[in-house]
């Protein structure tokens, strides 16, 4: 096991994080392609992220090392980033390219692991999914391209040289996992709790390295990123019809009865 | 007609309900061709035949001792092998990475959280918290599909059910997660909550970690519990039973929300249920907004008289 602060850094790790609507606004798709309209509301980065984020440092803090973040995402994105370098991430990578605009789950996961390619690393660390597309396949399929294990759903990370021990989430409690590194870890939030960035970390965010990548830098194919390119297509999308306007009653005594003459009339009881 | 694979959920040799739902959307694809994985396909081989399974693969158990890749490799292999036409799953976390896999490996498509899907395997999807529908498809190679449990009323039709077994020699990747132990934390008898017809969930309103006033009106509708993130993270209820965005995705046919008020947070894991009963003190709660029929007053005078009300009726 690595000392603290020692060189070569201990245990490299790469958290990716992902720039998301704020779910509190109003989130769109665009009628233009079809694709998420960040222009409709603020984005912030995905929640899940900042315990990914949390449990990359306090890794860093228990074996030595170095966090790295990486993104995918326009512009924006720069406001995630700058969130996982006040926490405490030692620098970043972000991938930014107007060719992976619209790049569905799969295709966002084998770009990341083009820019992982060319990354040293012993971790990767990711939220369990996002809260805009919520697919939770971006782990999974990253361990597929990059060919590692798959330590996703973890509600607990242990390790010990380079064995990793996990505590992946199941309906029935939890499996415990165990494999080698170099390894692929997704988090859920019962993991631990994210930190507040402190005064002193925000300020010296501005100054870590922040590494633009094209997709050429990162040797991501653009025949297989993007709209044109994806996988599946959105055929199209409307608002949900809204519910029918319910009835609401104020509790007189009788409100547990209520209930249950509306169960009746629908057949439960 | 195209084979259309549906891995079976089951629990040593039960099957679980969603796995004939999967069984009744693949009807409208192709032949439902369901992938046993593990012990017991004798015992549910019947009720797969029920919900119109012309043929049942079945795997090997040594595939669960590694995480999720094993079922890809198979899931792959089994469809082009057959050349399917489509691979349903059901949409749990799990699942959700097995078509992820999958659909890498064939070069095709995942669509996840699906809540319907057609014969030309079009699916439609509940997004954003319940606010939009959208539609969409696979536009390469075997479409992956994963259906949210509850979502497709299931239709018994008869089927051959001819059994075949299957190995797939694994990959050393596929080998790299070893599951060494599985803890059952789960607790007493009730049904599964991403399964359950009828939910009750707990929130803030509850006050406590005496979670009984919602666990009584639970077992007296044989309903599944739930909780709001707030109790969970109050320490009221496990992690496990969360609905709501970072939660479960829950979809019953009866969701009862007791002292929740109804964040976008929550509202994401619940709003497609089909009758949704909300009791809060407070008239300003937006869960009232989904009701169909919604109660301002106590849950802990509004439920107890309620569970004590079904008991009488039943």
């Amino acid at each position: 096991m690595g000392v603290q602060g020692g060189w070569p850094p201990a245990m490299n790790i790469v958290v990716l994080v992902k720039q998301v609507p704020d779910t509190a606004t109003e989130r769109k798709l665009s009628s233009d392609d079809k694709t998420l309209d960040r222009a409709a509301s603020d984005g912030v980065i995905n929640e899940l992220d900042e315990y990914a984020i949390e449990e990359a440092l306090l890794l860093r803090e228990k074996h030595g090392g170095e966090v790295t973040v990486l993104t995918m995402g326009p512009d924006q994105a720069t406001d995630s980033i700058r969130k996982a370098l006040s926490m405490g991430a030692d620098k970043a990578v972000h991938v930014n390219d107007e060719a992976l605009h619209g790049s569905d789950a799969l295709q966002t996961a084998y770009a990341l692991s083009r820019a992982l390619g060319r990354m040293e690393f012993d971790l990767v660390v990711l939220g369990s999914e996002s809260t805009d597309a919520r697919t939770g396949v971006v782990g999974a399929a990253l361990a597929e391209y990059l060919e590692l294990p798959q330590l996703t759903l973890a509600g607990k990370v242990d390790i010990e040289g380079r064995a990793i021990k996990v505590q992946r989430l199941t309906d029935y409690g939890y499996d415990v996992v165990e494999a080698q590194l170099p390894a692929v870890v997704s988090v859920v939030e019962k993991i631990n709790e994210p930190r507040y960035p402190s005064f002193k970390l925000i300020m010296q965010a501005k100054k870590k390295p922040v590494e633009k990548l094209t997709i050429a830098d990162a040797e991501i194919d653009a025949a297989k990123v993007g709209l044109a390119n994806a996988t599946t297509e959105t055929v199209d999308f409307a608002p949900a019809p809204p519910r029918a306007a319910g009835t609401i009653v104020k509790d007189e005594g009788d409100g547990g009865t209520k209930v249950a003459d509306f169960l009746a009339e629908k057949k439960f009881v | 007609m195209a084979e259309v694979l549906v891995l079976v959920d089951h629990v040593d040799g039960e099957i679980k309900k969603v796995t004939t739902e999967l069984l009744t959307a693949a009807r409208r694809i192709g032949e439902p061709a369901a992938v046993w994985v593990g012990e017991g396909a004798e015992s549910g081989k019947a009720r797969l035949a029920e919900f119109g399974a012309e043929k049942v693969y079945v795997a090997p158990a040594e595939l669960n001792d590694y995480v999720v890749a094993p079922k890809a490799e198979l899931l792959a292999k089994l469809a082009n092998d057959a050349s399917a036409a489509a691979i349903l799953v059901s949409a749990t976390p799990e699942n959700k990475e097995v078509a992820g896999r999958t659909a890498v490996k064939l070069g095709s498509g995942v669509l996840t959280d699906v809540v319907d899907v057609d014969a030309e395997i079009v699916t439609e999807h509940s997004v954003f918290g319940g606010s939009t529908i959208t539609h969409a498809k696979v536009t390469a190679g075997i479409p992956v599909v994963a259906v949210r449990p509850n979502s497709v009323a299931p239709e018994a039709a008869q089927g051959a059910a001819v059994e075949e077994e299957v190995s797939v020699e694994l990959s050393d990747a596929a080998k790299g997660a070893k599951v060494t132990e599985r803890v059952v934390q789960e607790k007493g008898a009730r049904p599964e909550l991403a399964e359950a017809a009828i939910v009750v969930s707990g929130g803030r309103g509850v006050g406590s970690d005496d979670f009984s006033v919602v666990e009584g009106l639970a077992d007296a509708l044989g309903a599944a519990v739930g909780a709001s993130r707030a109790a969970v993270d109050s320490g009221w209820y496990p992690n496990q039973f969360q609905v709501g965005q970072t939660g479960k995705t829950v979809s019953p046919n009866l969701y009862i929300a007791l002292g929740i008020s109804g964040a976008i947070q929550h509202r994401a894991g619940m709003q497609t249920s089909k009758n949704i009963v909300a009791v809060n003190k407070d008239p300003e709660a937006p869960i009232f907004e989904l009701a169909d029929f919604g109660v301002i007053g106590d849950l802990h005078k509004v439920a107890p008289q309620l569970t004590e009300e079904i008991g009488r009726r039943k």
